[in-house]
């Protein structure tokens, strides 16, 4: 019987704050990969962006590593990383993509390492660890549909960019019901190319939490029940993140990534 | 006093199988509703999961629905569970559920008794342990006062608004004394067709000032129907509903094809009455 790829899913995002639907496009994409057969998915990491995207009303990583860590405290494969957003600058999604790639390859080395020390008697060829882990973990980058067509903006994506990402790593791409980017895969040539490396994945239970309006919601002191974890709830409240002050944060800022590869301005919405 | 503010209890009656995230949600954006109009104070939530003699297509056991409902409420201050509608051997109309409710809010001197209000159809059925005894509203002043009453308002969706419109499902008279006497909360979607529901209804319109709508703009669409489905096929459900009630469904094994078909090709309690009653 033929073994299963194992898979590690990373989502690169604001998380501002982080809210049931982000965590649920986790749980979606490994039931989809699951199912293929083809696929074991072995964790989940999600990335905050770095303070310095310049995205208007991005509030400290400090906060928003923080909720993400009380909302999937209770999740037993999805963790949070705050690599991308320790760095001085911001970063490139495929440079982060290959960060964690990079790391997922050493931690496996040294689990072979380890693994050797315990059953120093067997040869590497008969080595139970190779033995077990045949095929080394594939990590594909988990986002939802409208991610997908921010390829098309100008300025935004470096070309060649999007190439290692569909090429050397993949996507899982949840989209929403009534929204369909097969069509929009079918245009571009690229996306095109490696189809078969884009995983598109229904979103039939729609659950359209916009942390955009959740923030919206908090500064006019609405509920968001049971639309975020409570513990993230009362971290909030406890150290009044978001406010009308927040939300002006960065505004009339150029998104850093345009400002990086052109002087020509297009507007971002959200 | 014209600031005093309107006391308002809002009551879920449904089938609540399984309570999800969004039946949650209904109770905060109902509340957050009231209190923005400055006119009213939500002092209590009640969820009422309906009796197994419903009969609807897999429905599964009260006690279980009951259960998962106190565990999504166990971190809620204002919402509880109350178990006295599934606990009747018979079903219950809504109305006879808001008028226990109603009645259970009154000053103990009241002068209809509980049992007067509405007659419990239980056959000497004995029960374990004692029903949900809330402590009675104190009054602010000895006279009795309109405004010192709660008023009970039935919570729903969209759907059960529309359901009004189902032959036999509702009796005409019964959905006047809720939108006169009691009043509905109704959530729905951004774009949903409930203000032309009520236009079209000469009842509803007269009583629309009765019937709040709520718009909800977070599409919010995790339907129970979805919730056993998903189950059925071993796809997760996390973050949907809450974590304890995942936990309990996933421990009890409660839904599978088998508990989807319960019930199946029998009418639906309200039909088969009404159907009897005409016949009668």
């Amino acid at each position: 019987m033929k073994s299963r790829i194992p898979v590690i899913l990373l989502a690169c995002g604001s998380f501002n704050p982080i809210t049931n639907m982000h965590m649920r496009l986790f749980e979606l994409a490994r039931d989809h990969l699951h199912h293929t057969g083809r696929y074991q998915v072995i964790e989940g990491i999600m990335s905050p962006v770095n303070d310095k995207y310049g995205k208007k009303g991005l509030v400290s990583a400090r906060h928003r590593i923080a909720m993400a860590k009380l909302a999937l405290e209770t999740s037993d494969w999805i963790r949070v990383d705050p690599w991308e957003s320790e760095q001085e600058t911001w970063t490139e999604t495929v440079k982060v993509l290959r960060h964690h790639y990079n790391e997922s390859l050493r931690s496996l080395q040294c689990k072979k390492e380890f693994m050797k020390t315990q059953h120093p008697t067997e040869t590497s060829a008969g080595d139970s660890l190779s033995c077990q882990h045949p095929v080394l973990p594939e990590l594909k980058l988990l986002c939802g549909a409208d991610f997908l067509q921010t390829f098309k903006t100008p300025n935004l994506w470096k070309e060649e960019d999007i190439k290692e990402i569909v090429e050397k790593f993949g996507l899982v791409c949840i989209s929403r019901a009534g929204s369909d980017p097969s069509q929009y895969i079918k245009e571009s040539e690229l996306l095109s190319q490696f189809q078969h490396n884009i995983f598109l994945v229904r979103e039939w239970i729609q659950n359209e939490i916009s942390a955009t309006q959740i923030r919206s919601a908090l500064c006019r002191g609405l509920s968001v029940k049971y639309l975020l974890p409570d513990p993230v709830i009362s971290y909030i409240a406890q150290h009044n993140i978001y406010t009308e002050q927040s939300e002006r944060s960065s505004q009339g800022q150029l998104l850093q990534p345009l400002g990086l590869h052109s002087t020509r301005v297009t507007p971002l919405s959200d | 006093d014209p600031d005093r503010k309107t006391e308002v209890v809002l009551l879920a009656c449904g089938s609540f199988n399984p309570i999800t995230n969004m039946h949650l949600r209904l109770f905060e954006l109902a509340k957050d509703y009231f209190h923005e109009t400055g006119k009213y104070k939500v002092i209590k939530g009640i969820i009422s999961p309906v009796g197994d003699a419903y009969k609807k297509k897999g429905l599964i056991s009260a006690n279980h629905r009951v259960t998962m409902a106190k565990l999504a409420t166990k971190n809620s201050d204002w919402v509880e569970v109350d178990d006295w509608e599934s606990s009747q051997s018979e079903w219950l109309e809504t109305l006879k559920v808001l008028r226990y409710h109603h009645q259970k809010l009154l000053p103990p001197d009241a002068t209809n008794s509980l049992e007067d209000a509405v007659p419990l159809t239980k056959l000497g059925q004995k029960r374990k342990r004692e029903p949900n005894r809330h402590k009675p509203i104190k009054k602010r002043n000895q006279s009795p006062d309109i405004k010192s009453v709660p008023q009970v308002k039935l919570l729903c969706g969209s759907d059960m608004l529309e359901s009004f419109g189902i032959p036999n499902l509702w009796k005409l008279e019964d959905i006047t004394e809720i939108v006169e006497k009691h009043g509905l909360v109704c959530i729905s979607r951004a774009g949903n067709n409930v203000q032309k529901f009520i236009y079209e209804s000469d009842l509803l319109w007269r009583h629309k000032n009765n019937i709040h709508l709520v718009e909800e703009w977070i599409t919010n669409d995790i339907s129970s129907t979805k919730i056993r489905r998903a189950l059925r096929r071993g796809q997760s459900i996390r973050y949907l509903v809450p974590d304890g009630v995942r936990a309990y469904i996933e421990k009890n094994n409660l839904y599978g094809p088998e508990s989807e078909d319960r019930n199946a090709g029998v009418v639906l309690a309200p039909l088969q009455k009404y159907a009897s009653d005409s016949k009668n």
